[in-house]
């Protein structure tokens, strides 16, 4: 009878080891079904007029370069504002703040933001940046967005980093007579690179796919020329995607699911790069 | 040598002044650095200020034409009918059906993963599935409105023909995969947290794993695993393109999922796309629905923070 009771307890439990490793397995199952549509529509369509072409009315004609350069121009000047911004937060918040109110309030503010939906920093984009400061529709508004957006996660990533430098490092940097401004730049930042270009990766991917703020700052889903500057009219990537997926025709479908696979790849691109010049750095500084 | 050692004395002085001036120089780029980190620290509050006076701005327009009672439970949002209507209850109805529906996905799926790669996967193949897990979650949310509208949907259609194209039930469930990481991940976390010390003395009780999880070390993590569904709720309200692009742009007072409904944030996109001119209610609704989303985020992100820092257990 007792015996039984134990062999009945251990079915459960294998039985329930089956069972959750089975609903782990369809997630994972999920993103092989997303993979598999998405490169059976858009792989075909996949050619070189598809990458230096212009958005057209014809699914056949319809080519993605503005897009790319849109997004390529959005990414660098996302990282030229967030990242320095970014990591002086985090700075102040590791090395030089005080447990005073006004701390815990940043930090409180900063999990706050990273909650918030991203379409509501377009709101505050298309408010401000685009209308009250008059930078208009274009390349700049949209960046100075995505900056914004961004930002929550360049700090907590740097955070991490920094608060991972081993203390004896400062230790022995004040130690000799140095600052904390000195032993920050020389000692801190160097060994915190590593995590701190995790956190810029992050952000990259984060700001490469994000549409919704940029709907907000009125970004263009049909242009034919390149911009010229950054206060430009512009279009990107995920607005071409929008765009292909919301036209009736079935051709263009498979036109934004080709964009897709573009977008991903770029997104595999930059998080590849950026593992390797991280595992690079982390063996220079061992 | 007398005059030698006054030479010396010099000397010394001379080094100390030199060695005061690099000092207060050193001292000095300290605090300019230190304030620059400060101002930087500050942009953070600098945006939340810019979020809630362009959203609280802007909605003064719409509520001097709209009083507040009929923004808040009028049943019609038609604002671009002749005789348009505001009542927020349809796209609030809409955002709920996506959420739960989000919820019936993220929550089961994400806690069971939690709990089998924390207690029961081994090593190696926690190693494959935790990654391929997290690949879900850096997925764009515009590829998978893409995924819910050409794949999730006609799924649903050949299951229930009376499923619109544009339907709630696909855009949740897009929203839902997208949340599992989110939820399993923070979960996991949590379920780590807890130290070995509970585990062995509910193994030494005679427990097999399926009680230990279930029984001590699940409730043992109940904060953080609940903050996780708060965060969860949080960000399938603010989710866009996926309900934008799979779940219509209709709003309607209903409970249907197999029907076409618009979310708070489907219609700021649509409204922002079509024509509404600077000034008409139609431009100030975006901001007033924006203010009911902002606040609604707001107060979830507070309550997880609240969840975590309340009922955090320190082993």
């Amino acid at each position: 009878m007792e015996r039984d009771f134990l062999r009945y307890r251990k079915l459960k439990n294998s039985l329930f080891h089956v069972f959750i490793f089975i609903i782990t397995c369809i997630a994972v199952l999920v993103l092989v079904w997303l993979f598999y549509d998405i490169l059976k529509r858009g792989i075909p369509w996949l050619t070189k007029q598809f990458f230096t072409g212009y958005p057209s009315r014809f699914p056949r004609k319809a080519g993605v370069l503005p897009g790319l350069v849109g997004s390529v121009y959005i990414i660098i000047l996302t990282i030229i504002f967030s990242v320095p911004t970014g990591l002086g937060c985090a700075i102040y918040l590791e090395e030089y703040a005080k447990n005073s109110p006004l701390t815990k309030f940043i930090k409180i503010n900063i999990s706050n933001l990273a909650g918030t939906p991203s379409i509501v920093y377009g709101l505050l984009g298309f408010a401000v940046f685009v209308t009250i400061l008059k930078f208009g529709r274009s390349i700049f508004s949209a960046a100075l967005t995505m900056s914004l957006v961004v930002l929550p996660i360049v700090i907590v990533a740097s955070q991490e980093a920094i608060r991972s430098v081993p203390q004896f490092l400062r230790h022995g940097s004040y130690a000799l007579g140095a600052t904390k401004w000195q032993t920050i730049r020389k000692i801190v930042l160097p060994a915190a690179f590593p995590g701190i270009l995790t956190g810029v990766i992050l952000s990259v991917s984060r700001a490469l796919g994000e549409t919704a703020p940029l709907v907000m700052v009125g970004a263009f889903a049909s242009t034919w020329a390149l911009p010229k500057s950054v206060m430009d009219s512009f279009t990107a990537l995920p607005i071409l995607i929008y765009d292909w997926t919301g036209r009736p025709q079935a051709d263009f479908k498979d036109v934004a699911a080709a964009g897709i696979i573009v977008l991903m790849g770029l997104l595999l691109t930059t998080n590849a790069v950026a593992i390797i010049l991280r595992n690079k750095f982390q063996k220079n500084i061992e | 040598m007398f005059r030698i050692s006054a030479f010396v004395k010099d000397a010394k002085a001379d080094d100390r002044i030199k060695a005061q001036g690099i000092i207060s120089r050193m001292k000095l780029a300290n605090s300019i650095a230190k304030n620059i980190f400060l101002f930087f620290a500050m942009i953070s509050i600098f945006t939340t200020v810019g979020i809630i006076l362009s959203l609280f701005v802007n909605s003064i327009g719409f509520f001097q034409k709209v009083t507040l009672w009929e923004f808040l439970t009028g049943t019609e949002w038609t604002p671009l009918f002749a005789d348009p209507r505001f009542g927020v209850l349809p796209l609030i109805t809409g955002t709920l059906i996506i959420t739960v529906g989000a919820l019936l996905i993220s929550v089961p799926i994400g806690l069971c993963s939690a709990i089998y790669l924390s207690e029961y996967a081994r090593p190696g193949v926690r190693k494959v599935l935790k990654p391929l897990l997290e690949i879900l979650a850096g997925i764009p949310s515009i590829v998978y409105g893409f995924f819910a509208l050409t794949s999730i949907t006609p799924l649903l259609q050949k299951i229930l023909p009376q499923t619109e194209i544009f339907n709630a039930a696909s855009g949740s469930i897009a929203v839902g995969i997208m949340t599992i990481p989110l939820v399993s991940s923070l979960s996991e976390d949590a379920l780590r947290a807890v130290p070995d010390s509970l585990r062995h003395g509910a193994y030494a009780l005679g427990a097999t794993k399926l009680e230990t999880s279930l029984g001590v070390v699940v409730p043992a993590a109940v904060s953080g695993i609940t903050a996780s569904f708060v965060l969860a709720i949080s960000r399938a309200i603010g989710e866009t393109m996926i309900v934008a692009i799979a779940s219509g742009a209709k709003p309607s007072f209903t409970l249907n999922p197999l029907q076409s409904v618009q979310t708070m944030t489907a219609f700021i996109v649509q409204a922002s796309q079509g024509d509404n001119p600077h000034g008409t209610v139609g431009f100030y609704a975006l901001f007033a629905v924006g203010m009911v989303l902002f606040l609604m985020t707001l107060g979830l992100n507070i309550l997880s923070h609240h969840i975590v820092q309340k009922y955090r257990k320190e082993y």
